[in-house]
């Protein structure tokens, strides 16, 4: 008798976790979309900074204005708890990112900082590109620093 | 009963030879005595060499606005292993907490020996493996910047080892079988590739990371930098080897420059801490670690 309550209770734990579990593929995506725009278009500005492409002020200008924009994205919806690589698959995004959420939201702040001080330069001319791309690379590299995993 | 006796005689000089040989070996006091120190090239050495990155607190991220001020060395980083969890000690200047009652040779024993004031072995979470390869000169420069660097009076707090890893003698073993001071890298190398292999893997301890490890935790330099399994977590440090690793001269230069890969994507973990010290050296010498890791052979099999 004993064993059969316990059987049931354990199956029951497995039902609710089940239930518990969330589909997070639609966040996921979004997010992960999100960065793809942002390296695009930082692809474009490195390009140029680099001279790997041929200079193009409105070129530069357009990725620029697109990076702003993309800075402009509630990070809310995208990142809702219990999306972590410790809980689901698919994502390197790590605990501490809702742990020390603050900290997150100063990073991905830094980004929006960043990109607007490209967005003032990137019509000036092309040497004015490399020292804004390191502002770039220095928030992309702030954030994954603490709360991206390693593939 | 003899023979037993001669037994016992064995055992007890097997045992004298294991303590012999497991023993620390410091530099002598006079080690770098007659060289002159000169902290702004010591800067360069601290930055190859990575530091702050290991040692400045927990919370004091590199490469963040606000990042040019001298880093606080006070400890604090927590490193899980196999072997139980390390605590990055404080190295700040202070002379109690720190090590600013050392001296020059102390801290090139440290560096080059693995081995402690008080005549203790390291536990190799410590990359001293990597800086064997460390010119005197550099040491005597890299102390040097020491002494412009900011004091903590933070305890450091104990590693989390447990047994059998607990004894420190284990590490005099260790070192009989992984301490090597010659290069991986054999043969010969033009300047370039010479401060490209100095940097790798004297300074910039990279093998640590990326390559594989045997099950006693020591380098398997058979698969030099050919990606190894995440040492603190999930996930796999990647190759760098031409089987693996695509990317030109070029591209590699510009990664360690930004952290941009050459898709945009962008360099996290610990190598963004790496990267924000790299982006702070020269132009040459980025070039010279590419040109490093494009001379990279294939790993074994």
């Amino acid at each position: 008798m004993k064993k059969q309550v316990f059987a049931i209770a354990a199956a029951a734990a497995v039902i609710a976790t089940a239930a518990v579990a969330q589909d997070y593929s639609a966040n996921l995506k979004a997010r992960q979309g999100q960065f793809r725009i942002m390296a695009l278009n930082v692809g474009i500005l490195g390009g140029m900074a680099q001279g790997k492409i041929a200079y193009d002020a409105e070129a530069a200008q357009r990725a620029a204005d697109t990076l702003v924009a993309v800075s402009h994205i509630d990070p809310g919806p995208l990142w809702p708890e219990g999306s972590d690589n410790m809980s689901i698959d698919g994502t390197r995004a790590m605990p501490s990112i809702w742990d020390d959420h603050d900290d997150f939201l100063t990073k991905w702040g830094g980004f929006g900082t960043a990109a607007a001080g490209m967005q003032q330069v990137a019509a000036t001319g092309q040497e004015a590109l490399g020292p804004a791309m390191g502002k770039l690379g220095g928030a992309c590299k702030a954030c994954h620093d603490t709360h991206r995993a390693p593939e | 009963m003899r023979a037993f006796r001669w037994l016992i005689l064995a055992a007890v000089l097997a045992a004298a030879a294991g303590w012999w040989i497991t023993r620390a070996r410091p530099l002598p006091a006079d080690a770098l005595a007659s060289l002159a120190g000169e902290a702004a090239r010591g800067e360069t050495v601290f930055l190859a060499a990575g530091c702050a990155s290991c040692h400045a607190a927990p919370k004091a991220t590199e490469g963040a606005e606000g990042a040019e001020d001298k880093p606080i060395l006070s400890g604090g980083q927590q490193f899980a292993s196999d072997f139980g969890t390390f605590v990055a000690p404080n190295i700040s200047p202070d002379p109690v907490h720190g090590i600013g009652g050392w001296t020059v040779a102390q801290f090139a024993t440290a560096l080059k020996r693995g081995v402690s004031p008080e005549g203790r072995h390291y536990y190799p979470a410590f990359p001293y493996t990597a800086y064997v390869r460390m010119r005197d000169q550099d040491i005597a420069d890299l102390w040097a910047f020491w002494q412009t660097l900011p004091a903590s009076d933070a305890p450091s707090q104990p590693h989390e080892v447990g047994f059998p890893f607990s004894i420190r003698r284990a590490v005099g073993v260790w070192k009989l079988l992984y301490l090597r001071d010659d290069w991986v890298m054999g043969g010969d190398a033009d300047p370039q590739l010479e401060r490209g292999r100095y940097l790798v893997e004297a300074l910039a301890h990279c093998g640590e990371c990326h390559t594989p490890r045997g099950p006693l935790g020591g380098l398997d330099t058979a698969r030099w930098l050919a990606g190894a399994p995440n040492p603190s977590g999930k996930g796999t440090i990647p190759s760098l080897t031409p089987d693996r690793l695509t990317w030109d001269a070029g591209e590699i230069a510009y990664y360690l420059e930004t952290g941009f890969t050459p898709d945009y994507d962008s360099a996290g973990g610990h190598m963004a801490a790496v990267v924000g010290n790299f982006g702070k050296l020269t132009s040459a010498d980025r070039a010279a670690v590419a040109a490093y890791v494009k001379a990279l052979p294939r790993p074994a099999e």
